[in-house]
């Protein structure tokens, strides 16, 4: 990224610029989503696109997931892609049979001769008090259904060149993002680029231990990955970026330079995608290995109420410095 | 302006009608053969009894309209152009159905014949409809690359009574009339969803008085008599393409058989059956064109020798057709399937 100028933007800015972009460069992507038009959205992603592209192509819809998802896969099925916000990700529950029975196997039931070019972009992850309702990381639900893409935006840079490329892809595509990224700011290229579903990435090099970590827990690894830095043990960091498709090939990269494998994510521990990771881990590059792989994860609870308690269920800085401890020991 | 006089139709139009009614049952009756004899691996939900509604619904219908389906779903593809060949390859499982043996009765699709699919959820066809019209919406205000089969375009679902009681339908309706959009919402009635009558369901008769809660027109048809839907249909599909938003339309039919093929259905009582076996769609539509001599007694058995010959070829080409290479299982799961991909 040396060559290319940057400007420092926040993740969604970077998501509204992705947006943008795309809907200029193709006039039949419509967007759907409640209160994402005029009012801009609840986290404000949205924001000037109904302005900008008018009430024809940015639908306000009325608080129906069921309908708002199905009729975005109808529209996807006629060749008109679109993109979908839930207001909170946890409301995709409501809009399941869209996804799961119809958006996912569409392509599949019907012999490859049709395809769903959709996004569902999802405002998850826990923030402030938000409680059980309103904080899930359901990533994991959307892994175990093949014919959905996942996606995880973790940066602006990210958000930017991943939302793109979800919106050109002709698979119907989970887009998740985290409450907390919103403000957090970062380098993102001046121009026009993308970033390939299915390419993870080295976020801090390090010899040591190898640390998996994607939303809003890679900020917290790599805080994490300063501290220990002082004890002298060096982290890398790598971010997969997209869970469907999942990057096999970066994954044994930094395994076979490391060969200790911590993951992390908010998401319950239990089933978690981790489980896949470690699994992959295990199965396929057991040579690299020299200690047992760490999965660190959100407690197998809903999300409570009390920030106290909110903390006490979500990995933090100092279970991530255990956990890599515990790997060298 | 259509109505139901015999008199103001072509004859050659009344004679299609027909044709396609028969065509329907006999399908139905040589897929539940084929399927006793071995041929179908899946389970199949006979369309007998109800052939008026998909006939005259269709019959409304140009190229550029969509229509999505239900579980009971091969009368609906039949009269909008579906090929008895490559429907029996799919529910022979073989390589040439229309799914390619990846779908079988519950799913068959083509949007090149403006059919989004047969739908194995009940209700679950309704949103997709609402989408399509969307995309029909959206071809008309310009020309969007890859819409242009759909400018002009209506898009029409059909479900269940028992599917009117989920939230999908209401979702669907209250969006579609809140944005004016071109669908017509079909529901035929048939008194019954599985082994439940209507009267242990809801609390309605009349389903099409459901439109009024989302300020709706709602058309009620005898969905035992072809030109009486078609012509209901035709007013529904004239206001939606001239922009005056949805219609749910409501057909009250029956299905001569069990819910699905097997079903002895002896939760219903006789005297219904019989009432409704009176009223059969075929043999009173016959009986009118005789009447009116726009059929004579010859051309009746012309029309069942030509449907005759065309389902038997078509069994014959299900029957050669190839089986899948197992191999095919993993592909198709995104749209480019490349090594390993299909396993993730
Ligand atoms: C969501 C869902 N629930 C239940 C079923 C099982 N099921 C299949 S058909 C059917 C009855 C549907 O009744 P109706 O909508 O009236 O259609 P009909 O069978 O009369 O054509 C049921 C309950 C299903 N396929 N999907």
């Amino acid at each position: 990224m040396s060559e290319v100028a940057t400007r420092r933007i926040s993740y969604s800015q970077a998501l509204n610029e992705a947006l943008s972009e795309e809907m200029e460069r193709d006039p039949s992507v419509l967007m759907l989503g409640e209160d994402v038009a005029a009012p801009g959205g609840v986290f404000g992603v949205t924001k000037g696109l109904y302005e900008k592209f008018g009430e024809n192509r940015v639908l306000d819809t009325p608080i129906s997931e069921e309908a708002m998802v199905g009729a975005a896969l109808g529209a996807s099925l006629l060749g008109v892609p679109t993109v979908t916000e839930i207001m909170f990700g946890d409301f995709v529950t409501l809009a399941m049979d869209q996804l799961v029975n119809q958006a996912a196997k569409f392509h599949y039931m019907t012999g490859g001769r049709t395809s769903a070019p959709m996004v569902v972009r999802m405002v998850t992850g826990t923030a402030g008090a938000t409680a059980a309702q309103h904080s899930q990381s359901l990533e994991s639900w959307f892994t175990h259904t093949p014919g959905l893409k996942v996606v995880t935006a973790s940066t602006p840079y990210e958000a930017k060149g991943l939302l793109k490329s979800a919106i050109r892809d002709p698979d119907p595509v989970m887009f998740f993002e985290h409450k907390l990224l919103y403000n957090s700011k970062g380098d993102v290229p001046e121009g026009e680029y993308t970033l390939p579903l299915g390419e993870g990435a080295v976020v801090r090099e390090g010899t040591d231990v190898t640390v998996v970590a994607y939303l809003n827990m890679l900020p917290k690894v790599l805080q994490a990955a300063k501290k220990l830095d002082r004890e002298g043990i060096s982290v890398e960091v790598w971010n997969p970026r997209s869970l469907v498709p999942f990057d096999r090939a970066g994954l044994e990269r930094t395994l076979s330079k490391t060969g200790r494998l911590v993951i992390v994510h908010e998401a319950p521990r239990r089933s978690g995608f981790g489980a896949e990771i470690a699994a992959i881990a295990a199965e396929e590059y057991f040579d690299s290995l020299k200690a047992p792989i760490c999965r660190l994860g959100g407690a197998n609870t809903p999300i409570p109420y009390a920030p106290e308690m909110e903390n006490r269920v979500i990995p933090g800085v100092e279970n991530i410095i255990e956990a890599v401890r515990q790997t060298l020991r | 302006m259509p109505n139901n006089n015999l008199q103001n139709y072509n004859p050659e139009f009344l004679a299609r009608l027909y044709h396609d009614m028969v065509l329907i049952r006999r399908f139905e009756e040589r897929a539940s053969e084929l399927r006793n004899a071995g041929h179908i691996p899946g389970f199949l939900h006979p369309y007998i009894g109800q052939e008026a509604v998909a006939v005259g619904i269709c019959a409304a219908l140009g190229k550029n309209d969509f229509i999505a389906s239900t579980h009971r779903g091969h009368g609906h593809i039949l009269a909008r152009g579906g090929e008895p060949k490559h429907m029996f390859a799919e529910l022979y499982a073989r390589q040439d159905g229309y799914n390619r043996a990846k779908g079988g009765s519950l799913h068959i699709a083509n949007i090149e014949l403006g059919i989004i699919g047969a739908n194995g959820i009940v209700g679950g066809g309704i949103p997709l409809v609402v989408g399509a019209a969307l995309a029909i919406k959206r071809a008309n205000e310009a020309d969007y690359p890859g819409t242009e089969k759909c400018a002009g375009g209506v898009s029409v679902v059909f479900f269940g009574d028992g599917a009117s009681n989920e939230g999908s339908f209401h979702e669907s309706l209250n969006l579609a009339a809140l944005w004016k959009l071109p669908v017509i919402f079909v529901c035929e009635n048939n008194l019954y969803g599985e082994f439940t009558s209507q009267e242990k369901h809801q609390t309605i008769k009349d389903i099409a008085s459901r439109s009024s809660s989302y300020n709706m027109t709602g058309l009620i048809a005898d969905g035992n008599d072809v030109l009486d839907v078609f012509h209901v249909m035709t007013t529904a599909v004239d206001n939606a393409r001239k922009g005056n938003g949805p219609t749910l339309l409501e057909c009250k039919t029956y299905r001569h058989r069990g819910h699905y093929e097997g079903d002895m259905a002896h939760y219903r009582p006789k005297e219904e059956v019989e009432f409704w076996m009176a009223k059969d769609p075929i043999d009173n539509f016959g009986k009118r064109l005789m009447e009116g001599s726009l059929m004579k007694k010859e051309d009746f058995q012309t029309v069942e020798d030509e449907i005759e010959k065309t389902l038997v070829d078509a069994a014959e080409f299900a029957g050669q057709s190839p089986h899948p290479d197992p191999e095919e299982a993993l592909e198709n799961v995104f749209v480019e399937s490349y090594e390993g991909r299909a396993l993730l």
